[in-house]
């Protein structure tokens, strides 16, 4: 059977650290308190890094000052490298995400509500799930050579794994009675499909998303460190290759904000989606 | 047939028995395979794309025999175990002290949050130009990676404990390190452990990663090797070597999960 036991810390974490329990009283709120600790600390850190660096402290090849980092980055956005770089890599994890979740959403739904689906597809998921699935790149690229094809189909494979286990779990541990309240008001299967199953399961499915997307991502960069050619990954590697310590931390920079910014997008799209449910409004 | 899958296990669990259920439900692994077979003797995709499980298993026997396979394996896990031990201990700690300590959590909190979402991955090059290509690279590498899921769960975990738990326990005089070792820690457990199994997975991703990009050894190495000589059926051995270390790692891990919650109710 499917585990989703590592799924949950994932998961969960988004909405952890921050915002969780808010103090009893005190006279300024305590959250501005602690945001605003939490922004010096971040300051603190940026200015250890860029004058340890500068004076001598740190080694500026191994760590390179944060403003000489910025400075190529600005350069790179100018010359419009940055933006290509991050938008080729952005589109290799998407489609390859989105690949995989219409593929495995379906096949998921199909394996809780079909036995001959779960009879095939079960092991194969079961097996499938735990295994370094990277360690299958080199066949992708004697199948589908180093273009982006065989990046796309990598990281769809890699990401196939937790939606389906996700949706599979969702969809096959639903409450009865409200299915059993549909069907007796008349509702046909199909129905069922949209009007019951998915808004259900839709709290599990999405947990499935936002596990697989971050994976999605660290596949997509370790393809392109592989392969090379334009991409955040393939850049990174080729400046580090060089010796080009400012060129990887210019890179970790865009990947840190490109990493940031997807998570963050998934966090809101699930608020959005789930707004009817109890979880959004705790 | 679907059957297997929930069928109550009163029957005696013998040997014959087991077998068959196992072969049953793991019959479309099979049926794939002959698929695989069947395409490669057809000659619809080339012998080279898709070479049959007869070579395939040659090619591991034979690396299995000079040494090869067995030498590379133990380097990369030496590496991920290093690298994966260091994370649970630093992480376990460093959750726990964010969740006991206010001035610890507004100190680490921003740095999680900022590292949390990176793709691990990009750090190949930072940690190719901090430490080389040698072993420190990748154990680095792989400690960073995994502390992060850990930290996470076991903060969740800790901060999620019954507050009657801690109340109880500190009335009855208990200090707050005995708090801490005798409450928070086996209440946050589950958490902890699903962090760590999630770190078990990164472990192994990285592991393999770093070895394709940078390394001189190791069964990343040993793929990309194999690969870029075109020796394509030693190649697929040793994949799906290292496919099922992953499998039987993580079913172990969890084998052993469940045993150390036990004593839990359900």
């Amino acid at each position: 059977m499917i585990d989703m036991a590592e799924a949950r810390p994932l998961a969960r974490a988004p909405n952890s650290p921050v915002r969780k329990a808010p103090r009893p009283s005190r006279s300024i709120a305590p959250q501005v308190i602690d945001i605003g600790v939490q922004v010096t600390v971040v300051a603190v850190i940026a200015g250890i890094w860029e004058f340890g660096a500068r004076f001598g402290a740190l080694n500026p090849f191994l760590l390179p000052p944060l403003s000489v980092v910025l400075e190529r980055l600005w350069e790179d956005v100018l010359a419009g490298t940055a933006l290509v770089d991050v938008g080729l890599t952005l589109y290799r994890a998407l489609v390859g995400f989105v690949i995989a979740a219409i593929i495995g959403i379906p096949a998921g739904i199909l394996m809780a509500r079909s036995a001959v689906v779960r009879w095939f597809l079960d092991p194969l998921v079961s097996i499938g799930f735990p295994m370094p699935k990277i360690a299958f790149l080199p066949i992708f690229v004697l199948w589908f050579d180093i273009y982006d094809t065989s990046k796309i189909i990598m990281v769809a494979f890699s990401c196939f794994f937790p939606i389906v286990s996700a949706t599979y779990a969702g969809t096959a541990s639903l409450d009865k009675w409200p299915i059993w309240s549909a069907r007796s008001f008349g509702a046909k299967e199909r129905e069922l499909l949209w009007e019951v199953y998915l808004p259900m399961a839709m709290p599990q499915i999405i947990t499935g998303l936002q596990v697989a997307l971050p994976v999605g991502m660290i596949t997509t960069i370790v393809t392109e460190m592989l392969m090379g050619g334009r991409g955040v990954g393939g850049a990174m590697i080729m400046a580090g290759r060089f010796a080009d310590s400012v060129g990887v931390f210019s890179g970790i920079v865009q990947i840190i904000i490109l990493g940031f910014l997807v998570v963050k997008a998934v966090e809101l799209l699930r608020r959005r989606i789930l707004a009817w449910h109890p979880e959004t409004r705790r | 047939m679907s059957s297997t899958l929930d069928a109550p296990r009163s029957r005696g669990p013998g040997f014959s028995y087991t077998l068959i259920s196992v072969l049953v439900r793991f019959s479309p692994v099979l049926l794939l395979a002959l698929l695989w077979e069947a395409l490669g003797l057809s000659g619809l995709i080339s012998q080279q794309m898709l070479p049959g499980f007869g070579e395939i298993g040659s090619a591991f026997m034979s690396m299995l025999l000079n040494g090869d396979l067995l030498y590379n394996t133990a380097r990369s896990v030496g590496r991920a175990a290093t690298g994966l031990a260091g994370a649970i201990v630093v992480g376990v700690m460093l959750g726990l002290l964010m969740a006991s300590f206010r001035s610890a959590r507004l100190l680490f909190n921003p740095i999680v949050q900022i590292f949390y979402p990176m793709p691990k991955s990009a750090l190949i090059p930072v940690v190719m130009i901090w430490l080389g290509l040698g072993d420190s690279s990748k154990i680095l590498l792989i400690f960073l990676g995994c502390m992060l899921p850990v930290v996470v769960g076991t903060y969740n975990g800790a901060r999620g404990v019954n507050p009657f738990l801690l109340w109880s326990a500190a009335s009855l005089g208990a200090s707050r390190f005995d708090v801490l070792r005798e409450v928070v820690l086996p209440a946050a457990m589950p958490d902890i452990l699903s962090g760590c199994r999630t770190a078990l997975a990164f472990s192994f991703i990285l592991m393999v990663s770093s070895e394709f990009v940078i390394a001189t050894d190791g069964v990343g190495f040993l793929i990309s090797s194999l690969g870029d000589g075109g020796q394509y059926p030693a190649m697929f051995a040793a994949i799906f070597f290292v496919a099922g270390i992953g499998f039987a790692a993580d079913r172990t891990y969890a084998a052993f999960a469940r045993r150390l919650l036990r004593w839990r109710e359900a």
